[in-house]
């Protein structure tokens, strides 16, 4: 296990994950778009170069021979970034989703931190697209320890998965080791006024926030949703109603997003305020990548301000 | 069973053409054109090139069929059916609620599908990372892979040509049934791609075109050179009749996915020799 605390990108997890896999026994194979290199694939090409199949800059080409791949038995990762992937939905849909394949796609330089090569290349849809497969699990790692063992979970687990990873190095969360279970939100923080709910990057954000509402008088409660899909329904409801208050954060759209998806999921269940600290309706531009959270109001203080709507709300 | 010589694919063929018409004049719906124009390279490979065992449709060692062209379910489920993957009368379920025979091809449903497909141009790919992954495993098993002429205007087609030339595969058979008609009209008014033997071998392709792939003994001989060719990918291009066999179908591209009327389908029937 990764036990480092210094800062580390969640995609720094996947060469050395898979290639300890692939020692541990596992039968991996890994279909690559010429982005090796950042996604961090490549180390496992050094390691396994018979297992690395490259496909050039051609991603519906590589999604399809995945899924073939996938039919003789294989764990097959499909690592690329998040903008591509999303530029292979329809080989996504019917040569993985559908038959229910054994694929992983792993995509980096997810979200808008991806940064200075601005809007064209910040995913704010990609978790609203996997998640729109209803085959597919969707998971987003809080830090590079957490995307581990999302890794190691989904080559443990059949069938179709997208996990974002980023491109920035920012604060390990699990330094006592990781606890990702599929489907399962991990309670960071315990609290009783309200509850921030977050994945990824947001969720180290939405640690600091707490830290700040406990001196304001809010006492935060914090759950880390890495499991998009399935979404831990169950721990929406016990939070709603134990604190009465939700704030979901993300480095996404809200609309089609974890928020959206939470909201859904609640509105049967137990409808609480909630707000959303999300990208708003627009696209990026080009800035370092904790500029670019901060264009798009992705910061601890913006969480604040949220759980303290949210707390006003409540009846 | 592998290929079986004793099979009479004349006969054989015959009867799948009367499936075809039966199964999308039963459904009321269904790809009849791109149906009828594949039937002979079908009985074909089942009958004479691909290695395979219908009591054992997972037997890992088998050749695969990938069908892109998916929506020409009915000569896929009519060949499977008569070469004993399910009974015939099956066949009469097409299309229709709890059915195993899916409008598109479905991965599974039945056994001896072997991919999901209905969207053009995934089909090539997907053929090739089975081929890949064969490789890898030191199988010499051959994957073959039925294309339509108007699929060729999928990019996506162009990048798996791309890649199988480069990662050298063999075993790897792409075959083009080229009945030059597509869903709104003929090919040539839609988008004209030709020559297309020329663009796949220079993509690195091993090509035989000009092929009458009606004609059964023509039809062998060049899968059989397709099946044997080392170190590239190998493409044969077949020339052939969309709607074949019934006279008001062929070359006309209102029957690329209508149903027959009652009129029109006892028309069909007779000239297929119901």
């Amino acid at each position: 296990m990764t036990t480092t605390h210094a800062p580390a990108a969640t995609r720094e997890a996947l060469g050395p994950t898979l290639i300890r896999l692939q020692n541990a026994g596992h039968d991996i194979v890994v279909v690559d778009a010429d982005l090796g290199k950042s996604t961090t694939s490549r180390a496992f090409k050094d390691a396994f170069p018979d297992r690395f199949f490259t496909f050039g800059i051609a991603e519906q080409n590589m999604i399809s021979a995945a899924g073939g791949f996938a039919t003789l038995g294989f764990t097959v990762f499909a690592t690329t970034f998040a903008v591509f992937a999303e530029h292979a939905f329809d080989q996504l849909r019917m040569s993985v989703a559908q038959p229910r394949l054994n694929v992983k796609v792993v995509a980096s330089h997810g979200g808008v931190s991806t940064g200075e090569d601005g809007a064209s290349a910040q995913s704010i849809e990609d978790l609203a697209i996997f998640s729109s497969l209803p085959t597919f699990n969707v998971v987003v790692p809080a830090d590079v320890v957490e995307a581990e063992a999302v890794i190691e979970a989904a080559a443990n687990t059949p069938g179709p998965w997208y996990i974002r990873t980023g491109r920035p190095k920012i604060p390990v969360v699990y330094s006592d080791g990781p606890r990702f279970q599929l489907g399962k939100a991990d309670v960071l923080r315990e609290g009783s006024d309200v509850t921030l709910i977050a994945c990824g990057l947001m969720v180290d954000r939405s640690l600091r926030a707490a830290e700040v509402l406990d001196r304001a008088g809010i006492s935060a409660r914090v759950l880390n949703m890495a499991s998009i899909r399935p979404l831990d329904i169950d721990a929406l409801e016990v939070a709603a109603r134990e604190t009465g208050a939700l704030v979901v954060a993300e480095e996404h759209l809200s609309y089609t997003g974890l928020g959206g998806m939470a909201a859904q999921a609640l509105a049967t269940r137990r409808p609480v305020p909630m707000e959303f600290v999300g990208v708003p309706e627009r696209y990026g531009e080009s800035a370092t990548w904790s500029e670019a959270l901060e264009i798009m109001g992705l910061t601890s203080d913006a969480i604040v301000e949220a759980a303290q709507r949210a707390v006003a709300r409540k009846a | 069973m592998v290929t079986d010589a004793a099979v009479d694919l004349e006969a054989l063929t015959a009867r799948v053409r009367r499936h075809i018409v039966r199964m999308v004049y039963t459904a009321k719906s269904g790809h009849i054109g791109g149906s009828m124009s594949s039937a002979e390279i079908l009985a074909v490979l089942y009958g004479r090139i691909m290695k395979h065992d219908p009591a054992n449709p997972a037997w890992p060692e088998r050749d695969r069929f990938i069908m892109s062209k998916g929506h020409a379910t009915p000569v896929q489920y009519a060949t499977l059916a008569e070469f004993g993957y399910f009974p015939v009368h099956e066949l009469d379920t097409f299309r229709q609620k709890g059915t195993r025979l899916q409008g598109h091809s479905v991965l599974g449903k039945p056994g001896g599908v072997e991919n999901s497909a209905g969207a053009l141009g995934m089909g090539l790919s997907f053929g090739l990372g089975i081929r890949l992954g064969m490789r890898l495993r030191g199988q010499d098993s051959h994957v073959y892979v039925l294309m339509g002429d108007g699929e060729q205007q999928e990019g996506q087609v162009w990048e798996a040509a791309m890649a199988a030339a480069h990662h050298e595969v063999d075993r790897f058979v792409a075959i083009i049934d080229r009945n030059r008609v597509q869903n709104d009209d003929f090919v040539d008014n839609t988008m004209r791609g030709m020559p297309l033997d020329e663009k796949y071998r220079a993509f690195g392709w091993e090509v035989r075109s000009g092929i009458d792939g009606h004609d059964l003994a023509q039809v062998e001989e060049a899968l059989a050179w397709a099946r044997d060719v080392r170190g590239k990918p190998a493409m044969v291009i077949f020339e052939t009749t969309k709607g074949k066999g019934v006279s008001f179908m062929e070359d006309n591209p209102a029957f690329h996915g209508a149903p027959p009327t009652d009129e029109q389908y006892e028309q069909a029937m007779r000239e297929l020799g119901a």
